[in-house]
């Protein structure tokens, strides 16, 4: 049954800030399980589609659902109403996001990072959060580093611990935004190894990213998107070896 | 995933020989430290010997008179209370300022205009002046007959009015510290807690207050300091415990201001230093994590060569795993 309902339906989303349009018309559907790679150049909107999705910005035109629900609304005969923001709140929730310049608390621990929001969100009692924390903190090989401060770690350990931070809620749809822009090459690859891992473990997953390689390999469906619009969008090495619009095709001709 | 390389060249090899170098000489700075102690001994023999106002022997006398120490005990109790109570009221009102709320903010607007837009003695004068003008505290609803009632000299004496009109102008300034405290903190951890479903309030409390308190210290640190000296104006109220006050008073009776401004200049520094000594740990309890620079986009490892905040882990060269420091 959950199963026919997408994890994110977006039909028509539109987004503007003023008088400037940034997402014109958005629409796509991510499957459960399913992972997709968003690329584009920038200012084209990616972000603002992914903050859309967790209700970090509020759309403006057309429908997005998350897991059957309505992003931000609720419908009543017809007719929508704003939610609270302690409805707005349980919404993001189950939907985890990690973000390119990683916004650990700096002031807490590597493991005090991970449990705050199952202590004081989900109040999960204090063993047991640290238990659900270590082993996430092991899966993404830094359980040595629980009692640093995010400022004593590599760009590349603090993106694991981000990561590590976000499972901790456990959410049913993960958000990447450019999670690796922010690093020193040699270290790229461990956070693609740790993302990769989560996605053959069936989590579902939209990802920003510039990664061609990883779009390649780990990607369902990838969609370029430019000045609001989705240009195109397949079978991410399809979509790569053969380009059919020349915006994606200049566009591919720059990162490449 | 071994991340954990040392840059080759962070310390020098050992073996080799520590420099030997003549040090820059500065002779400047000793002639005039020189002649400064020249004058300032100069100064003080004067002032011991040769200038009989200043009555050494009575301010001894003062120096630990019972009044005297009472009178500096209450205005530190004058300073500590009007201060906690002005730097809850100023959070209070940062948050509200900040709240997406527009009747909060508005409030909080307004608060601030008045409170820091009128001179504190003249605030403290008003609340002197508060049992003539509403000679009953009552507690209902607007247009109804009261549920409770009290008499205000009653329920508030003096040194709770000064107190109160102390905190309350305080408050004001706190509020402006405070605000610009929280708009120091990184947008991205707002969002980041947002996006882990906490709420606003909790984000304020566990995640921005907390980072915003770096900010915040030294310029309360300040404030607590001009609080400690703006007590010698609640003879407004009037009140006439406090240090200052005291000290006119006694002087008014033995006709010898001079030593009793010096004792009280004394107790208000011994004061000040005693402050600044708790300010010191406070803003050690609030630097845990950030003593490094951690904005720095990138992978360089914290090493000796990398910039610090605050000095204190310049020593610390070529660690780079592992805190430096447990709770
Ligand atoms: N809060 C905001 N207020 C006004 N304009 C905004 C705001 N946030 C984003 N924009 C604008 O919206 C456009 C799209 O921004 P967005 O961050 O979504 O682009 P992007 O595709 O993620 O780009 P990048 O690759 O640089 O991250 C940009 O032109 C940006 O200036
Ligand atoms: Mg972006």
């Amino acid at each position: 049954m959950t199963s026919t309902v997408p994890m994110v339906r977006a039909s028509g989303v539109a987004k503007s800030y003023g008088s400037h349009q940034v997402l014109t018309d958005i629409s796509l559907e991510v499957a459960s399980g399913e992972v997709l790679c968003i690329i584009g150049p920038s200012g084209s909107g990616k972000s603002t589609f992914l903050r859309c999705i967790n209700h970090l910005e509020k759309v403006d035109g057309g429908r997005l659902e998350v897991d059957g629900h309505l992003v931000g609304y609720r419908e009543k005969g017809g007719v929508l109403h704003e939610i609270s923001a302690k409805d707005a709140a349980s919404q993001r929730r189950d939907i985890g996001m990690v973000f390119q310049r990683f916004n650990l608390f700096p002031h807490l621990t590597v493991l005090e990072n991970v449990i705050e929001a199952p202590r004081r969100v989900r109040k999960q009692p204090v063993a047991q959060a640290k238990e659900r924390a270590r082993a996430l903190l092991d899966r993404v090989g830094l359980a040595d580093k629980v009692d640093a401060y995010p400022g004593h770690l590599s760009g590349g350990q603090q993106q694991r611990v981000a990561i590590a931070r976000a499972l901790a809620m456990d959410p049913k749809l993960m958000l990447f935004d450019e999670p690796t822009s922010a690093l020193d090459p040699e270290l790229v690859g461990e956070v693609l190894d740790v993302m990769k891992a989560l996605a053959a473990d069936g989590m579902t997953m939209v990802v920003v990213t510039h990664e061609m390689g990883f779009a390649r390999e780990v990607a369902d469906r990838l969609v370029f998107m430019d000045q609001g619009f989705i240009v195109e969008q397949g079978d991410p090495r399809e979509v790569l070896a053969a380009p059919k619009h020349d915006r994606l095709k200049s566009f591919l001709s720059k990162v490449l | 995933m071994s991340d954990m390389s040392r840059g080759p060249a962070a310390q020098s090899a050992p073996g080799h020989d520590p420099i030997k170098a003549v040090p820059l000489r500065h002779p400047w700075r000793n002639v005039i430290g020189v002649v400064l102690v020249i004058f300032l001994a100069a100064f003080v023999y004067d002032a011991a010997v040769n200038r009989t106002a200043y009555d050494w022997p009575a301010v001894g006398k003062y120096l630990f008179d019972r009044r005297i120490s009472e009178a500096a005990f209450i205005t530190l109790q004058l300073t500590v209370y009007s201060m906690i109570g002005a730097i809850v009221l100023g959070i209070v009102l940062a948050v509200m300022r900040l709240s997406p709320n527009p009747i909060f903010k508005s409030i909080a607007w307004v608060y601030i205009w008045i409170f820091r837009g009128t001179p504190v003695y003249v605030q403290l004068v008003f609340w002197g002046l508060l049992s003539t003008i509403y000679p009953t505290l009552d507690i209902g609803l607007p247009f109804l007959p009261p549920i409770a009632q009290l008499p205000t000299d009653q329920a508030l004496n003096t040194f709770w009015i000064a107190v109160i009109g102390l905190a309350l102008n305080e408050a004001a300034y706190m509020s402006e510290i405070v605000r610009a405290g929280i708009l120091s903190v990184d947008k991205g951890q707002e969002e980041a807690a947002t996006a882990l479903g906490m709420n606003w309030a909790l984000t304020m409390r566990r995640i921005v207050i907390p980072q915003a308190m770096r900010i915040i210290i030294p310029p309360t640190g300040n404030e607590v300091i001009s609080m400690l000296k703006t007590t010698s104006l609640v003879t407004a109220v009037p009140f006439t415990l406090d240090l200052y006050t005291r000290s006119r008073d006694i002087s008014a009776e033995t006709f010898n201001p001079i030593p009793l401004l010096i004792v009280a200049s004394l107790w208000y520094l011994a004061t000040t230093s005693v402050l600044m000594v708790g300010q010191y740990y406070l803003e050690k309890r609030f630097a845990r994590g950030i003593d490094r620079v951690t904005v720095k986009k990138g992978a360089k490892l914290p090493q000796g060569d990398a910039p610090t905040v605050t000095g204190l882990a310049g020593a610390k060269t070529g660690q780079n795993d592992g805190p430096k420091e447990n709770r």
